[in-house]
């Protein structure tokens, strides 16, 4: 994973508490096997009225989407982050995400933050009045930045660890091989093996 | 010092722990299917790396199977996508139920009723409603494709420890209140995110006097509350469900497990982070009208008032406005399934509600079972003439129009009685409504062909 310390970009807004994942992208584009080229089905069924937010010309070229809270509750599919940045977004803002929602997105290098609410809903207002307002989501730093503006966020250390350095979780747990072995010699006999 | 059934749990799985970095747990099952898992194994393969424990892995096909016609019926897309699961399977050793086959069905369905699915245990799926298996007292919840990928190469997941929440529910169940109206009642009062960062354990003299199916329905949709689990301490309910099952231990063995099994309760004196009470006496059937499950209702009632943008949004896409009685709501589809609803007691539930009955003429109704083996057990004792004598479809085991990967799909505008987990906007096919409700509250929506207090017909 290519590390991620800070995005700076204009700002996208979807004002909607409660954002589900078959919302992010519909249940007919998960056949793929390859983890991209889900960018075109972002929100299929929202995009199409055409006065869905993401499709205001202003808003395109945004790399950082501001959004309700719970965001991407539902389905476990990291195909919904992966649409996300295959759309060109580097960094979302909400006042809550769904717990498997959160994990999918530094696994996939997004950097998904959390403020309070009124502070998403000045970002919301910000970027409703003036389209080309830019925001920097500083991981190092754990701020939000713009113009007139510094919020500070907190985020999972060790998350923020591996986004920043780039780091292969797989790579790190396998490190462990010596306790992971000592685990398996100490489980119950009679716990479940599948048998083929 | 005294701990909680999830802090037990979570502490017999750890590998290693250390300051500042999440824990690192050990998973004793890991179940796998074919949509959330090719770019899992695609990744092992780029490294050159290989899947550390099949022997405590299982993959099933069952998000995007066909429930009738057989495997060719389905499209190129998801073709690809089991041949592609069979494949990763064969190369690296991993157990596949696959489609035809004898065991083959939804992976939340299969794992207990083969015994998989055991008290004490850590177990994961790409999916989000893994949270069913924390009937049996495991600890078990859903992960992405990453994580799958994670799990396959080292059967272990690094996981930042999680908040304790209880839910107590108190109170013999009112006739015609299921399982389903229980979780569907708390959510209605927790909303769809109060769980979040939580590991909930379900409790109380309700709970000690559910089936292992009714448990596994509230545990199934503790996600839709935003819980990271759902569990519920095993009694003796839970072993005599297990006892004999093919993967249960057995002989000497068994006394053995049964012993450790009871230590997976809650100490007297554990504390938990939140709790919360419900009275189950007062429990009506529930419904919902909205595009969450946390948009629900007893169908005593009326469709309410919106309080908030995303009610009146809700409102707009289900066409309802506020003030319509329930029973007033017509239904143009009924779907019996699900990993939340299609197990043999469920379909025993439906079935008693519509036999000697017939679905509504302008009605189309579908059972699909949660497994091929409830299936047979349901053939067995007769359930599915009941259901194809009402003029219900009775098909192959998947999880179907749940979430309508697979050709089970309702047109834009169809109206659904539906006994799955989720009413988001297009979860059963574009443009499509969903009402969820329990089984026989489905049974009866399909007779009457509109949303329908079950009590009325039993």
């Amino acid at each position: 994973m290519e590390p991620v310390k800070r995005v700076t970009g204009r700002m996208a807004p979807l004002d909607r508490a409660d954002v589900d994942t078959d919302q992010i992208i519909p249940k007919q584009f998960l056949k793929r096997i390859e983890r991209t080229g889900y960018g075109p089905f972002l929100f299929y069924d929202w995009r199409q009225a055409p006065d869905f937010a993401l499709n205001r010309p202003e808003y395109q070229g945004a790399s950082v989407l501001v959004t309700g809270a719970n965001f991407g509750c539902g389905s476990s599919r990291e195909h919904a982050p992966w649409a996300i940045r295959d759309a060109g977004y580097r960094a979302i803002i909400s006042p809550s995400f769904a717990d498997i929602f959160l994990a999918n997105c530094y696994k996939t290098g997004l950097l998904a933050v959390t403020l309070p609410e009124g502070q998403v809903r000045h970002l919301i207002d910000l970027v409703s009045e003036d389209p080309t307002a830019e925001v920097t989501v500083d991981l190092e730093s754990q701020q939000v930045r713009g113009e007139a503006f510094a919020y500070r966020f907190e985020i999972d250390a060790f998350a923020r660890d591996c986004l920043l350095g780039g780091l292969d979780e797989i790579g790190l747990v396998e490190r462990h091989e010596s306790a992971i072995a000592a685990f398996e010699a100490r489980r119950d006999a009679w716990l479940p093996a599948v048998r083929s | 010092m005294p701990a909680t059934l999830a802090q037990k749990l979570w502490d017999s799985h750890v590998v290693r722990t250390s300051p500042g970095e999440p824990d690192l747990l050990y998973v004793d099952l890991h179940l796998v299917h074919e949509v959330t898992s090719p770019q899992a194994f695609e990744g092992l393969r780029l490294a050159g790396r290989h899947v550390r424990r099949p022997d405590l892995t299982l993959a099933t096909m069952d998000h995007n199977v066909p429930t009738r016609g057989g495997a060719r019926a389905a499209d190129e897309l998801s073709r690809k996508q089991m041949e592609v699961l069979a494949e990763n399977c064969r190369r690296e050793g991993i157990p596949l139920h696959q489609i035809g086959s004898r065991r083959q069905g939804i992976v939340h369905v299969i794992g207990p009723e083969l015994g998989l699915t055991q008290p004490g245990m850590l177990i994961v799926c790409g999916d989000s409603h893994t949270s069913t298996h924390g009937a049996f007292g495991a600890l078990a919840f859903g992960i992405g494709t990453s994580e799958v990928e994670l799990v396959l190469a080292t059967q272990c997941l690094p996981q930042t420890r999680a908040r304790d929440l209880a839910v107590t529910v108190d109170g013999e169940l009112p006739l015609g209140v299921t399982a389903k109206d229980v979780v569907l009642g708390l959510i209605g009062r927790t909303g769809t995110s109060l769980g979040q960062g939580h590991l909930v354990e379900y409790r109380g003299s309700t709970i000690r006097g559910l089936s292992m199916e009714g448990r596994m329905t509230i545990c199934n949709m503790s996600i839709e509350w935003g819980a990271k689990a759902g569990m519920v301490a095993p009694d003796d309910t839970t072993f005599a469900y297990l006892e004999r099952r093919p993967y249960a231990p057995r002989g000497t063995a068994w006394d053995g497990a049964v012993d450790r099994w009871r230590s997976f309760a809650t100490d007297s004196g554990a504390v938990y982070d939140q709790e919360i009470h419900l009275d189950a006496t007062s429990l009506e059937p529930h419904v919902t009208w909205g595009t969450n499950p946390g948009q629900v209702a007893p169908v005593t009632g009326r469709v309410p008032e919106p309080r908030s943008d995303t009610d009146a949004r809700a409102l707009r896409y289900m066409d309802l406005r506020a003030g319509t009685a329930f029973a007033d709501i017509a239904i143009d589809r009924v779907f019996i399934g699900s990993c939340t609803n299609a197990r043999l007691e469920d379909l025993r539930a439906a079935a008693h509600v519509i036999a000697g009955k017939h679905v509504h003429p302008k009605v189309r109704a579908m059972v699909v079972p949660g497994s091929t083996t409830v299936k047979r057990a349901a053939e067995e004792e007769g359930l599915d003439a009941i259901f194809k004598a009402a003029g219900f479809e009775w098909r192959n085991a998947g999880c179907s129009m749940c979430l309508g990967m697979n050709p089970d799909i309702l047109a834009p505008g169809e109206r659904c009685a539906s006994t799955s987990n989720r009413n988001f906007e297009g979860r059963q096919g574009a443009g499509g409504r969903t009402h969820l409700m329990s089984p026989p509250m489905a049974a009866a929506a399909a007779v009457t062909g509109h949303l329908v207090d079950v009590r009325e017909l039993i």
